[in-house]
């Protein structure tokens, strides 16, 4: 047997030059011959002894089958691929783009834990295969028989969209309110076009609709409709709404004009697609200088779109670059598009001028100290180091808090005094009949997360509602 | 698809009223409440009082004042087209129970936002008395259906072609120095006749309640567009509001944020102008 690579099959991507003059992705895809050559480098590694799985598929929180799909694509059997993954995740273009997979099947390797070697492009090769797929047009799966049981999905997120997938799968009578006029929650209205094109999403939320899921928008449960009415209409709820509460850092001037918090920043230019104004009806305005102030994903995508928005892009964040929170790739993306990092700083107030604009911010800078209960070292502001930037739209990207709206008109709900919904381990609420699970359940979530509380929910769903398991044993503290 | 205008009616020359198709915002809407709405795929979200609701027909009443292109291009929308997107009720309920003697003060388009409460506070047995203002006679809408559920009704204009002339807020301000007394005054309206009316009550220290109109996109508190700040707090409308205390709110900075799309507001509408194909070009 020849001898394996190295390092993965590279996938061609746009030069930052050019990329940061469209919206169109970075990574382009692999050609079928580049994907087989990568998937020749697999080991197709067996369960470890007393594990059910392999390694890969352990770290990966819904169970792609991994080494069954990449030896599908290995035989050129694409087809056979797509049909892998998607026994396990309904949203594979998505996934297959946007997962963390250096925290999950990567992680996991067996080839990449080798000296010297990278592990299978896991994530690259689920992409090819599902952008395959989307290219030749979705096999429509066979329609289960009904099995006259109706469940009320809410929020249209991954965990959302997860779930209803794998309940339709089953026989089940599934319907999706969403609140927003459009499907796909972050998906749709978080993560920039130029990392995971809304078309994309849009095909993901028709396969999922092509299983029988119905999808009502324009409905905000606790306003539209209540979850009590919805526990008449239906044998089991899962809620799904998210972490979609921007917060703010309640300094002075937050709320002059030219400070987004990174939801509206992010919401105005991908659900509202304001980049094309006026062709679109949203408009954005952004100034010449702009500040992004935190260190995850959510700030990394802000600071990108505003570089293609042709801005001069400050991230301002209040430890160092080790301890950003956001992916690797990303803040190598980042960098390569020119945003610049200020590390260990944060602004205290913001000034405005005499229209009532951000025209200054008031920054101090900090320096570690000891570890604090994350085990990062905690930033410690230094006294007197107080400095005034010009800058001209600020975002704020410091992270987002449950949504508030179903726990505030469902009281009956147990939650915890981060605003999150309490769970046992089957995500199995304090009322019957009702689950909940992705960001709502967890705070900052990832996607794959999400989905795999989707999976869990469907499969403890089906548990309750086919009679196999009617306990119901919440045990909330206190 | 989307949702059926089943009824247009002209209430002044830039004012419509719409009757539309929407079963579930007509079950739950109450007095207070707004939707958000889309008119088509490429339009924006935009925030409109509920003027009334009927669960039996399950239809929704709104009626828009034509500010710029969004609102130009519904009020161009006849009996029979459908609306993208409709989503509500949205926001909290006004409080509305016994308080004793209200006055509802309502200017221009917002006369449709207090019609609602006024039925409601007429209800609920308080002695209602209705402030309407407007710039002349002829945008002056609603005088009739609102004086069928009021106890008194006064009009002021700017341009004195009926009524009081001169601003509402001195209406109201003549009315209490004649030793009109008010438990509670509602004031929906642009905001510096909001900020005026709650001016006048401050020294009476009459509980006065203002409806906010900040920009939103969701309207689901998810993108804080809408914040606002009310005793040195800041609040998003769409879910803390839009009803606040008006004593306490920051009208200022309402008023300036509420200008931070003017440019582009006139890009719009100007494009808009160009297509929109009607015969006053707008
Ligand atoms: C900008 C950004 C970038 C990100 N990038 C990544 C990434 O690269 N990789 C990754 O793994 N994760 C990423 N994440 C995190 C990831 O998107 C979330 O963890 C994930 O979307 C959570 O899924 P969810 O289904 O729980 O909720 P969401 O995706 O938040 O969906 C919730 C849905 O519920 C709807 N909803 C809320 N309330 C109601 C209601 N009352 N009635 C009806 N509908 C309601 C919302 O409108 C929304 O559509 C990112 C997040 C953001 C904000
Ligand atoms: C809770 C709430 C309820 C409302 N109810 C009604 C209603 O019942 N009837 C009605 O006609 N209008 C109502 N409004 C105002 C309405 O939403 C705006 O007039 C509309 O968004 C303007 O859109 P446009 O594209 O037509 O105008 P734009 O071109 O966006 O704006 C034109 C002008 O209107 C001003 N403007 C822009 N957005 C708003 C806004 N949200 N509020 C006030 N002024 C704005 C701008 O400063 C500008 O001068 C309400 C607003 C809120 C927040
Ligand atoms: S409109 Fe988005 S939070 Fe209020």
């Amino acid at each position: 047997m020849a001898k394996i690579r190295e390092k993965k099959v590279p996938m061609p991507e746009q030069s930052a030059e050019e990329r940061i003059k469209n919206v169109k992705e970075v990574p382009l895809g692999y050609t079928p011959e580049m994907a087989i050559e990568e998937a020749k480098r697999c080991l197709q590694c067996k369960p470890r002894e007393g594990k059910e799985f392999p390694p890969c598929v352990e770290g990966c929180p819904v169970n792609v089958p991994i080494p069954q799909f990449i030896l599908a694509i290995r035989e050129g059997r694409f087809d056979d691929a797509i049909k892998i993954i998607k026994e396990r995740n309904s949203l594979p273009a998505t996934t297959g783009r946007v997962c963390p997979w250096e925290n999950h099947c990567e992680k996991a390797c067996t080839l990449g834990k080798r000296q010297g070697y990278e592990p299978v492009a896991i994530g690259w090769l689920e992409r090819f295969a599902a952008d395959y797929e989307r290219a030749k047009g979705f096999a429509i799966p066979p329609k289960p028989q009904p099995n006259g049981k109706k469940v009320a999905i809410i929020g249209s997120g991954p965990a959302g969209l997860t779930a209803a997938a794998d309940l339709a799968k089953k026989g089940y009578d599934v319907t999706v309110f969403e609140a927003l006029h459009e499907a796909g929650g972050v998906l749709v209205y978080g993560i920039p076009e130029f990392r995971l094109p809304k078309e994309i999403v849009k095909a993901e939320i028709e396969y999922v609709k092509s299983l029988g899921v119905k999808i009502l928008t324009d409905v905000v449960i606790g306003k539209t409709i209540t979850v009590d009415e919805l526990l008449e209409e239906f044998d089991a709820i899962f809620i799904a709404t998210g972490a979609g509460l921007p917060n703010f850092m309640n300094i002075p001037g937050e709320n002059l004009n030219g400070i987004y918090s990174a939801n509206e920043f992010l919401t105005r230019l991908n659900l509202m697609r304001a980049y094309e104004f006026p062709k679109y009806d949203t408009p954005i305005k952004v100034g010449e200088r702009v500040a992004v102030i935190g260190g995850g994903n959510v700030a990394m995508d802000c600071a990108r779109w505003a570089r293609r928005l042709g801005k001069e892009v400050y991230i301002v964040y209040r430890r160092t670059g080790a301890e950003m929170p956001a992916r690797k790739e990303e803040i190598e993306r980042a960098k390569e598009e020119g945003v610049h990092f200020m590390f260990l700083t944060a602004p205290t107030r913001y000034i405005g001028d005499e229209k009532g604009w951000v025209k200054q911010m008031e920054c101090i800078k900090f320096e570690l100290g000891e570890p604090d209960a994350s085990g990062r070292r905690r930033p410690v502001p230094i006294k007197g180091s107080e400095f005034i930037m010009d800058i001209d739209t600020v975002i704020v990207a410091i992270g987002q808090s449950p949504n508030p709206l179903v726990p505030q008109t469902t009281p009956k709900l147990k939650t915890t005094k981060w605003g999150t919904i309490e769970v046992d381990e089957e995500l199995r609420t304090s009322v019957e009949r009702i689950w909940a699970g992705g960001g709502i359940v967890r705070g900052d979530s990832t996607i794959i997360l999400a989905m795999g509380d989707g999976r869990k929910a469907a499969l403890s769903i089906d548990k309750y509602l086919s009679g196999q398991d009617r306990s119901w044993k919440f045990k909330a503290e206190g | 698809m989307g949702y059926l205008i089943v009824k247009k009616v002209d209430l002044a020359p830039t004012i419509k009223k719409f009757e539309i198709q929407a079963p579930l915002i007509a079950k739950k809407g109450k007095p207070g409440q707004f939707v958000i709405l889309r008119i088509d795929e490429k339009g924006e979200r935009i925030p409109l009082a509920l003027m009334d609701t009927s669960p039996e027909k399950g239809t929704i009443t709104i009626a828009a004042l034509e500010a710029g292109k969004t609102t130009k291009k519904l009020n161009s929308l006849k009996e029979g087209d459908y609306i993208a997107n409709v989503a509500g009720p949205l926001g909290k309920p006004a409080e509305i129970a016994y308080y004793g003697k209200v006055a509802c003060v309502g200017g221009g388009v917002g006369i449709a936002c207090i019609y609602p409460e006024v039925k409601a506070f007429k209800k609920a047995g308080n002695y209602v008395v209705s402030i309407l203002g407007a710039r002349n006679k002829d945008a002056l809408i609603l005088k009739k259906e609102i004086a069928e559920f009021s106890d008194e009704i006064y009009v002021a204009t700017y341009d004195g072609s009926e009524g009081f002339h001169g601003f509402v807020h001195l209406l109201l301000k003549k009315l209490i120095e004649e030793g009109k007394h008010f438990d509670l005054v509602l004031a929906v309206g642009s905001i510096p006749m909001m900020k005026s009316v709650a001016e006048t009550t401050r020294p009476y220290k009459i509980k006065t309640i203002a409806s906010l109109n900040p920009i939103m996109i969701d309207g689901t508190g998810m993108c804080g567009c809408c914040r606002v700040e009310v005793g040195g707090e800041t609040k998003f409308a769409c879910v803390d509001g839009p009803e606040f205390d008006a004593h306490l709110v920051d009208f200022d900075l309402l008023m300036t944020r509420n200008r931070r799309y003017i440019e582009e507001e006139r890009i719009a509408l100007e494009e808009y102008k160009k297509v929109c194909g009607c015969k006053e070009g707008c």
